[in-house]
């Protein structure tokens, strides 16, 4: 087999990318039990694990600009190393969601408790699910397990919208509850990104895998029907 | 150097001796008359000089376009045929015959049924001789042009008859050339195809059908001659011949180095 | 104006080896398309198919249809005159020793018979523009030799040599595989230019060359063609797993 050193350095990418997903989710994991157990030590614990995810995700967009700038890769090296790249940022900024997760509990500590109309926990585990499912379709480059996770979107989609409508109701009919209210629908706001991440990193996959740009179909199917009735000229 | 110093030696050393010998009976008579009969003083070997140039033209007009087409056709057209094997063999073969043996099949050739010796029966023996020599260097030196040469005038849509002329053998026009002189230079002093053929002559000639004079054939009759008289001939013709040898060789180079381009090897 | 080349079923032997196998593509006019693959997959030979310098050499054999333009190269014609209408650069550039610059560029006119002075001067000239050596050749035509130019600069003579006999199709082998990077550039750079012209075929090695100057790329492995798409389809997501290990660099 040619190119020994090639394959090392692409598998040592991996292992890099893979440890970052273990931070990322380990961040969301630690935030919501901060949530759910009203801990601000775990907040600390996400403040320093925030640190290392940046480092870590500077680290990997080095690795990854060598190896273009050095190794020359071609057709599926060249979709891998990129797909490394923007699911590195996709986990930087599920990172980024954790901590702002962390940020809202430490605000809400001061407050009452109060029994919201919202399960951030039930949501949470749905959005880590997506986070473990598409980096475990990244590990075994399996594109159809990816795409399984791009329909799992619409149900968390779905339990924000109505987190958005019910925390609404709350800070117009209980105002004493708004901050509450407030910090509530921010997490959630947090946790539908994460799963907006997850699917994004999910897309890369298949990117990577299938050589198969499958964003945005949303978009193109909208400017397919446009062009289909004639009302843009748009390609 | 040592080298050099080995090569030059023996040739500086014969041409000193030959001057040494020879130029004290150098006159404008010996390039101008004709040898004067057994006995009396004088006489040249004008006829003999002449009767040289008309041999080796005769000899070089058969010989090089003979050569030069057999290299050509043993590089360019019949490489790795039996044909080409055959030839070449023939040629090496050709080149091992004694020049002796050479003269006498001449004369059973063209002297035997034209009853009488001739220049032009000399200038063939002294034109057979030359073609080995003249058709292995040909061919060795068109082998040695490149084969991106033959094939970037090919690709060009040249025919191959005109890339093997205009190209390749010009290309190689040079090393060619050097062959020719070469086998010039070594038919020049043959004398002994000459003995039966040329047959030498005293008196002016310069007609092809009439046996004639040629400097070596000279040469070796005066120095085996008992007369001192012409022995001193003799030496002084060896050293025009080797003269003439080097001004001949001399000029051609001259001529064709003349229009070499700025770069060119 | 370059013509597009179509070939069907194109098999070639040297003696017994069978060279090329089975080959059918179609290479699109006014465009660069590059042939990659490893050393002695047939490329080089393919190539030489295409002008007829395949059966320059004894014991090689064709079959199969090669047509350039509405021509059919095997049937139509005598390979002196496809030569005329297909050029060739090689590898190593090959100058004319013996002759001048203009001599070497003017050299497939007038080998073939044309001697008008005054067309043969605005034909060099011409030819050195479109090769970009004019400039730099201008003043020594006639004097300074073919070898005495550097490597990229002989190459490019070469290449004017060619333009000169005003071919449809420009087939190119390897032609900055001798050259240093910024001869290479300057002959990718003219590929681009050329292509408006002539149809080019170009077989390399260099697979980031290929990348750089054609539309489409072919790539063959053992005498047969394996994949021939959309240069970017090539090497992004090529269709079959041979060609992603070669271009990945993936043997063994």
């Amino acid at each position: 087999m040619t190119r020994i050193r090639f394959q090392q350095s692409l598998e040592n990418l991996k292992e890099k990318l893979l440890a970052m997903a273990g931070l990322a989710e380990q961040a969301v994991q630690r935030a919501i039990e901060a949530y759910r157990e009203r801990d601000l030590s775990i907040c600390e614990q996400v403040n320093r694990g925030e640190i290392d995810i940046n480092l870590l995700e500077r680290n990997i967009d080095q690795a990854a600009l060598d190896l273009l700038a050095m190794e020359q890769p071609m057709a599926g090296d060249l979709r891998f190393i990129l797909s490394v790249i923007k699911i590195n940022a996709e986990l930087e900024r599920v990172g980024n969601a954790a901590k702002t997760i962390s940020d809202r509990t430490r605000n809400m500590e001061k407050m009452a408790v109060a029994e919201l109309p919202v399960n951030i926990p039930r949501m949470a585990e749905l959005a880590s699910e997506m986070v473990r499912k598409s980096l475990q379709a990244f590990i075994e480059a399996d594109a159809e397990a990816a795409r399984s996770i791009l329909t799992m979107d619409d149900a968390v989609d779905a339990m924000n919208k109505a987190a958005f409508k019910s925390l609404i109701k709350v800070m117009e009919e209980q105002s004493h509850l708004a901050p509450q209210a407030l910090n509530a629908l921010m997490i959630s706001r947090a946790l539908e990104r994460v799963a907006d991440h997850a699917t994004n990193i999910a897309e890369d996959v298949i990117f990577w895998v299938q050589g198969d740009d499958v964003r945005h179909h949303k978009s193109l199917s909208l400017i397919q029907e446009q062009q289909d009735k004639g009302e843009t000229t748009a390609s | 150097m040592l080298a050099t110093v080995l090569v030059v030696a023996p040739l500086v050393a014969i041409f000193v001796y030959l001057v040494y010998k020879g130029a004290s009976s150098l006159s404008w008579a010996f390039f101008t008359d004709i040898p004067k009969p057994v006995g009396e003083v004088g006489g040249g070997m004008a006829n003999a000089i002449i009767g040289s140039a008309i041999l080796l033209a005769v000899g070089s007009l058969i010989g090089v376009p003979v050569g030069i087409a057999g290299g050509i056709f043993l590089s360019e057209y019949g490489r790795g045929t039996k044909l080409a094997n055959a030839v070449r063999f023939t040629a090496d073969v050709l080149n091992g015959v004694p020049s002796i043996v050479m003269g006498i099949a001449v004369y059973s050739l063209i002297v035997v049924p034209q009853r009488h010796f001739s220049a032009f029966s000399g200038g063939v023996a002294l034109g057979i001789m030359m073609i080995p020599t003249v058709c292995r260097t040909t061919e060795e030196m068109l082998l040695m042009v490149p084969n991106s040469i033959r094939e970037a005038a090919l690709a060009l849509g040249v025919p191959n008859w005109r890339s093997v002329l205009a190209i390749t053998v010009k290309t190689a026009s040079p090393g060619i050339i050097t062959g020719c002189m070469l086998a010039f230079a070594r038919v020049a002093g043959e004398t002994a195809p000459l003995i039966f053929t040329a047959f030498g002559n005293v008196g002016w000639s310069a007609r092809l059908n009439e046996p004639i004079a040629a400097l070596p054939l000279q040469i070796y009759v005066y120095a085996l001659s008992p007369y001192d008289d012409w022995h001193r001939l003799a030496w002084a013709g060896s050293l025009v011949l080797i003269a003439l040898i080097v001004l001949a060789v001399s000029l051609v180079r001259y001529v064709t180095s003349r229009g070499v381009l700025k770069g060119a090897s | 104006m370059g013509v597009g080349i179509e070939v069907k079923d194109l098999n070639a032997w040297y003696g017994t080896n069978h060279a090329l196998q089975d080959i059918n593509l179609n290479i699109p006019a006014n465009q660069a398309t590059a042939l990659i693959g490893p050393s002695g997959c047939g490329k080089s030979t393919f190539v030489r198919c295409l002008n007829r310098m395949h059966e320059t050499i004894p014991v090689a054999r064709v079959t199969g249809t090669v047509r350039i333009g509405d021509l059919d190269i095997y049937m139509d014609c005598k390979p002196v005159e496809i030569r005329r209408r297909v050029g060739m650069v090689f590898q190593r550039p090959n100058p004319f020793p013996t002759m001048s610059i203009y001599d070497n560029v003017a050299a497939g006119l007038k080998l073939n018979g044309y001697s008008s002075r005054h067309v043969l001067d605005e034909i060099v000239e011409r030819s050195l523009k479109n090769s970009a050596l004019w400039d730099e050749v201008k003043d020594n035509l006639k004097k300074e030799s073919g070898a005495s130019l550097s490597g990229g600069q002989q190459q490019r003579l070469c290449i004017a040599r060619a333009l000169a006999v005003d071919p449809e199709v420009l087939l190119m082998d390897e032609p900055a595989s001798a050259l240093d990077p910024v001869s290479t550039s300057k002959i990718e750079d003219l590929i681009f230019q050329l292509k408006a012209q002539y149809t080019i075929v170009i077989v390399t090695h260099n697979m980031q060359q290929a990348a750089r100057v054609a539309e489409k790329t072919g790539f063959f492995l053992n005498g047969r063609m394996v994949e021939f798409d959309s240069t970017d389809k090539i090497f992004t997501n090529p269709s079959d797993k041979r060609t992603e290990d070669y271009i990945t660099g993936r043997f063994g």
